[in-house]
Order: C-alpha cells, then structure tokens, then sequence
C-alpha cells in the first residue's frame, strides 16, 4: 500500500466501480496477525530504543562504571554470555527448523522444532538468571553502579518478552498436541518464529552494547548528542 | 492468534447468551465500550469532586480543616493523573474507539475481541490499584501528575512510600490495558473494512482515533520505561533518576542519576499524549459539525494531512515542557520551532470547521452546541499555546495559574466538549432512546459559560504571577488583594459547573428510561454506523450480510439528490457521477 497515493485521493469524486465487484466476505484473519505482529515489533523496539538511549545518557555521569575493559570488570572476559547467546540462537534455528517442518506438512518435525525451541529458551533464561546470580557474588549488585541496573533491568525486560513469547509458543504447541492439523499451524507458527528471530536480534544489540568498553559506550553517547 | 473471531459467518461469531456473558464476560466491542465509557465516566467524577475540593481550598483558604497541605497536593496530582489518562484517554479510545471503529468501517466486531476484553479488564484492575492509593498508610502519591523525581519518591512528598509505588503500578498495568486495546484499533483499521470502505472514505472519527492510537503505542512505552526506572530507583535502590542528595538531615545512598531524564522521558510520552487525547477529539467534531450544519466537511483531504501532520510532529516538541529545566539555547529554539510549526496543521483545522459552517444548514442541537463550543475554547486554549511555546514568555509564565489556565482550555475543556458533543450525538445509536433537548441545552450553557467564569480569570492571575501548586498563597507583596477575591469567584464557578454535570447525568438516566424512541438514524447522518439494520445495534452489528460502502462519508446537500444526506452503503447513480462538485472539497 503506498501511502502517499492513499492519501492523495478524492474521495469525493464517485465511481461506480465498487458496485460490480463481489461481496466482501469478511477480513483475513493471518493477515490481521500479520499487521499486528508488525505494531508489536514496533512497540517493542520503541521500549528498547528508549532503555538504551536512557542508558548512553546515564552513561556519562561519572559514577558510571562500564562491565567490560578494566581485568576486575565481570565481561572483559564474555564467554558466559556468548554461551548463553548460542542458546538463544539454537532456540531461533530450532523454531525455524519447526515452522519448515509445518510448511512441508511433517508433523514430527514441528513438534521437535518448537520443543527444542522452548527448551533452548527456557535454558537461556535459566543461563541468564545464573549469570545473575553469577554477578552478585563477584559484588555486582544491582543498585552497586548504574551499569550493573542497566544490566539486571535489560536482561529482565528482555527476559520477559521471550516469557511472553514462550506463553504464545506453548498455546501453539497444545494446539499441534489436540489439533493435529497442521495446516493451521503454519500462520502462527511463523509469526511465533519471526518473533523469536526479532528477540535474537534485540539481545545481541543489548549483549554488545552492555559488554561495550567505555571508550566505545562514550562514542556513542557523543555520536547522540549526550 | 487463535482470538480472531471475524469471520462473515453470523454463527461463527461469540454470540453471548447468559447475562454474565452478554454484560459482564463480553466479547462484543460495544458492551466493552460501554464498560471502558461507565468506568472512565466513575473516575473523572472521582477527579471532578477532587477539583472541587482543591477549588474550595484556593477560593475559602483556611475555611476547611479536612483540606491541609499535604491533602490539597493529593488532590492535585489524582486529578491530574486521572483526567488526563483515566478519564480521557480511556474515553475517547477505549470507549468511543471501541464503539464506533467497527461500526463506522464496517465490521462486526474488533479483530482480537478477546483481548480487547482483556483491555477492558486491565483498565478496570488499573483504576483499582490507583483508587485502592486513596487507602493505604499516607494516602495517594502528592508528586504533582508529572511525578517528577527526586521529590516524588522522598519524604516529605505526601504519598511518598505506598502512594507512589500504586500510581506506577497502576500506570504500568493501564499501558498493557491500552496495547491490548491499541493492537486491535489499528488492526481493525487496516484489516477489517468492509468492501469499498477505502482509508480515504474513512470519517474523520476513525483517522482521528487510529491516528492517536498510533502514537500512544508508541508513546506509552516512554511512561513504562519511566515508570518501570523510577519503580527500581523506589523500592530497590537504583540511581536511574536519583542524584545524590541529603533528605531531612540524612545523606541517602542515591548517587549520580538524573532528574532530567525522567523529564525528558516523561515528556515524550506527555507531548503525544495531548494528540492522543485531542485528535479523537478532532475527528468526532468533525463528523458531528458536518452531520449538523448538513453540509460536507470542508477540505477532508487536508484534515487528513493535518491528523497525520500533527501525530508526526507530536514527537518533536516534548521538551516545550522543560524550558524552566534548562537546555540548549539551540535545542529551546528547535522545539520553539516545531511548537510553532504543529500550530499550522492545527490551525488549517479550526479554519475547516468553521468554513463547514458557513453557509451551512446549522442546527443548533446540543450536539451542535457543544461542538461550536469546543472551536471557542480549543481556539483560546491553542493560541495561549503559542504564547508558552515560545521560550522567552514561556519563563515568566511557567509554573504560574497562565499555564493552568492554558493546558485546562486546550486539553481538558475542549476534549470534554467534544465528549458531551459525541455522547449526546451518539446517545441515540447506543440506547435507542432521545435524550432531553432541554436539559441538554441547560447543560451546555452552565458547562460553556462557566468554563469561561472559570478560566478567563485564572489567566490574569497567571499574569499577576499567582504560582500554581500553591496551597496557599501566604504573604506575597507581589499578589494583589483582588486576586483573592477572583479566586474566590473561580472557585463558586468551578463549583456550579461541577454541579452543573448532574444535569448531564440526570439525563442520560432519565432519557434512558424515559425518553423517545430515536428511531433509525435520527439525525439523518450519512456514515455508516447510522446504518445498522437495528437501533441499538446487535450483536455483529450488521445482520446476515457486511454493508458495502460506495461514497465518501459526507455526502450531505448533493446537487439533485432525493434527501439531504446519502449514506455510505447507498450506490452512486449515473447521474451523480456527472454531477459537479461541492464546494469545499
């Protein structure tokens, strides 16, 4: 749909055209998933865009400590959390090796894909919530440095958005249990998987840019204007 | 996914059976609409009574003991709070969203009905949790409505401990009741018309209300991310927003954060939020102008360009908010700028209703009434606007009774104008029954002249630099004697206003029970909601078979046409299609 043609008509100008053409017969119910999965991406990346935008801000505040750069900061060394992002990337392949499963009608192939996607993120979530844990006994508490709270606020907002997702993906895996219909999976399977993808994405923006040195965070911050 | 329940089919759709699930468990947009209309309706009384209270304060200082400082900041920051997001924003899209979207693109019920029952759920939970503040140890969060911190959450801010924890919750909860709701405004917009209802035959109801949607779902997530920061910064140490600092004599553990983020945050969502409120607010003038002065409106085209101007330029002048917070020379002339430039759209507007009028057939019905009411105040309101836009009058005027006076014409009259205009208009379509001309008349000229008594006033004493927030003015050399006395006539005006609404309430009541059958389409309106097969509307809106729309939503004094008005589902005839065009088009 091009807008702008949308918007440069007349509607005042009458046509009988309309009046030949069939009756309507109601909307599209996956296209109507469809547009509003695309708002939901949106929002999101709205909430995320302001998080970090607060976060290059608070930035450069001087009691800011970035996680990463100095040998005692907890990600100068980030191999847990690329661990923990090779779980969520197995979580996004396996969804995707499920949603092909649906489109070529295997039905075994779409319940181990969803489940392996389920159990891949329920892993990162554990991965991630150990890693929290992780932080607090090196004596990164939460409220210790507006670094460490930007790390435990983004990770749970991100967190629960795959929580949320995971509530959506385990009605569609009920539905492949009672249903049997594959057919009927292939829609919301595939708004499930590009979802998961989108989250994929979300995470390793947030994982470069909270294991980023200081000296790139404040380029950054300067590149906004903060 | 699995909710879409859109089908054409009558029997595939969640026709309600029990009572629980017709009125209370309902799926139908319009029994939800009614709930979102009666809830938001029960609070802004709530706000309206706290008003009064304040009112009572700053007319007959000292005169009541129940009204102390502390309660008087309360009062202030609920009713604030409320008006803005729980009475207007609900309203206006929550409740007219719900009710005329499908009816008015035809459809038979929003795309995602569960979760747009779920919304209503949200809201209802989201006004509990902030009522339920009233109640625990302290009371209510006394912050002011724009909670700004570090004050908000320190002692000697009323409400500092519960009060402002249920308020972000409350917020938090009433953002997730609004995407639920939002979600399904803008999908049914773009996924349900009904065949030959282009985006462009649209009323200008509809664009009003998916505009604003718009920009709410992308402007709450500014207030959730606050919300959520400041939360952190309350109960759990953070120092997002908190700067290090010494509260009653006591160093506190805060250190380094920023006061002005939180504005910053705030105001992006709060600039928008004016739009989201007012363009709903444009749209339904708009069709009951037209509807009224039987004549199409004029320039539809361009009234479509400046919704969708205004929403996009929306997210560029926040921080006109924050003058008084200090910035940039550069950045207070940039949003000066586009402060002024979001005047132009606006403007195009008001110059549009009021061309619709001329030469019109006007009918001066109550819904007419209110509606020229509203170009009066929102002209007043918008043009005070341009006075505090720019930042060198802005600064002596900010924090004064101007700015009160302002924001109240601009965005509290004049929506609510609208909103007595569009209940009244669409009384007849929800209820089947006429409401009382008389009465509504009555209630329009107390509600008009006393806006004015109320408001005109206080703009002088913005002049005299009576400072708002006060709960009393104490001994200011610079305030003259008679301020006080205006104050006191503001206040007996606020209150025969406030009394005033009874009427108003004693209406809808009365003429439900006993008022005249309104019949099909009483007010001979050309859009579709007018056009139901039954009056109210039932379940599914629109019988056995979706309407199909062949013309434009304004087909009002058509050259040779047989009535005055032609619906939107009436077929274009041959001779229509050589006919000239109307003027103003």
């Amino acid at each position: 749909m091009n807008i702008l043609k949308v918007l440069r008509d007349k509607p005042w100008v009458h046509s009988t055209a309309s009046a030949t053409l069939e009756q309507y017969s109601g909307p599209d119910p996956v296209a109507a998933s469809q547009v509003m999965l695309r708002f939901v991406l949106a929002i999101v990346s709205v909430l995320f865009f302001l998080f970090i935008i607060t976060f290059l801000s608070r930035s450069q505040y001087p009691d800011f400590e970035a996680l990463a750069g100095s040998p005692w900061q907890p990600f100068t060394d980030s191999s847990r959390l690329w661990f923990n992002t090779a779980l969520l990337a197995c979580a996004s392949l396996a969804i995707q090796w499920g949603l092909g499963g649906s489109r070529s009608g295997k039905l075994n192939i779409t319940v181990a894909g969803i489940s392996a996607a389920v159990f891949f993120t329920l892993l990162f979530l554990v991965a991630q919530f150990d890693l929290w844990l992780r932080l607090q006994s090196m004596g990164f508490y939460l409220s210790g440095n507006p670094a460490n709270s930007y790390f435990y606020l983004l990770t749970a907002v991100h967190g629960l958005h795959l929580i949320g997702g995971l509530v959506v993906l385990t009605n569609v895996v009920f539905r492949v249990w009672y249903n049997h219909n594959i057919d009927s999976l292939k829609a919301p399977l595939q708004l499930c998987t590009t979802y998961w993808h989108f989250l994929l994405g979300v995470w390793l923006v947030l994982f470069a840019l909270l294991t980023s040195r200081p000296e790139t965070i404040n380029a950054l911050a300067a590149m906004c204007g903060f | 996914m699995q909710n879409v329940a859109i089908a054409d089919q009558p029997d595939e759709l969640h026709d309600p059976q029990t009572f629980i699930t017709k009125y209370v468990y309902s799926q139908d947009h319009k029994v939800i609409a009614i709930q979102y209309g009666i809830t938001a309706i029960f609070v802004g009384l709530v706000a309206l009574a706290l008003s009064a209270l304040m009112r009572l304060q700053l007319g007959f200082p000292d005169a009541f003991d129940f009204i102390d400082p502390s309660s008087y900041l309360q009062f202030v920051t609920m009713h604030g709070m409320i008006m803005v997001i729980y009475l207007l924003t609900a309203l206006l899209l929550g409740g007219f969203g719900n009710y005329l979207i499908p009816l008015m693109v035809g459809a038979r019920d929003m795309v995602f009905p569960f979760m747009n029952m779920l919304s209503f759920w949200f809201y209802l939970l989201s006004v509990i949790v902030l009522l339920a503040s009233f109640f625990v140890p302290g009371g209510p969060t006394g912050a002011g409505w724009t909670l700004y911190p570090p004050q908000a959450i320190l002692p000697g801010t009323p409400g500092y401990d519960w009060g402002i924890i249920l308020m972000l919750v409350s917020l938090v909860i009433f953002i997730i009741a609004f995407t639920m709701g939002g979600l399904n405004y803008v999908t049914t917009v773009l996924q349900a018309r009904t065949h030959g209802m282009t985006l462009m035959r649209m009323p200008l109801t509809v664009w009003g209300i998916f505009t604003a949607t718009v920009l709410g779902l992308l402007a709450f997530p500014a207030l959730l991310v606050s919300a959520i920061m400041m939360m952190l910064d309350k109960t759990l140490g953070t120092s997002f927003f908190m700067p290090a600092l010494v509260s009653l004599g006591e160093s506190l553990d805060y250190s380094g954060g920023s006061p002005v983020l939180f504005q910053h945050l705030f105001w992006f969502f709060g600039h928008p939020e004016v739009y989201i409120v007012a363009l709903p607010a444009f749209g339904m003038v708009s069709d009951v102008l037209a509807t009224h002065a039987r004549k199409n409106i004029f320039g539809y085209r361009m009234m479509v360009w400046a919704i969708v101007a205004i929403g996009g330029l929306s997210f560029v002048v926040w921080a006109h908010h924050m003058y008084v917070s200090g910035m940039l020379p550069a950045f207070g002339f940039f949003f000066a700028t586009t402060t002024l430039i979001i005047a132009v759209p606006t403007a195009i507007k008001v110059y549009n209703w009021v061309l619709t009028l001329y030469r019109g057939n006007i009918h001066l019905t109550v819904p007419m009434l209110f509606s020229i009411g509203f170009i009066f105040t929102f002209t007043h309101g918008g043009l005070t606007g341009l006075f505090l836009g720019n930042v060198v009058i802005d600064l002596p005027l900010s924090d004064t009774y101007f700015v009160v006076a302002h924001f109240h014409m601009v965005m509290g009259v004049s929506p609510i104008m609208v909103l007595f205009a569009a209940i009244y208009h669409w009384y007849p379509l929800i209820t089947g029954k006429m409401f009382d001309e008389k009465l509504g008349k009555i209630h329009f000229w107390f509600t008009f002249l006393g806006t004015y008594a109320i408001y005109l006033p206080m703009h002088y004493l913005g002049f005299l630099g009576v400072p708002r927030r006060y709960f009393a003015m104490g001994s200011t050399d610079f305030i003259p004697e008679s301020a006080q006395s205006l104050n006191a006539s503001i206040t007996v005006s606020a209150l025969i206003v406030g009394l005033s609404q009874l009427i108003f309430i004693y209406n809808v009541f009365w003429s439900l029970r006993a008022g005249k059958p309104a019949g099909h389409n009483p007010w001979e309106a050309t859009s579709l909601e007018w056009q139901t097969p039954d009056v109210p509307p039932h379940h599914g809106n629109w019988g056995p078979q979706l309407p199909t729309v062949y013309r434009w939503a304004y087909d009002y004094g058509v050259p040779g046409a047989e009535k005055d008005f032609i619906p939107q589902n009436h077929p274009v005839t041959e001779s229509e299609q050589t006919a000239g065009e109307p003027e103003g088009r």
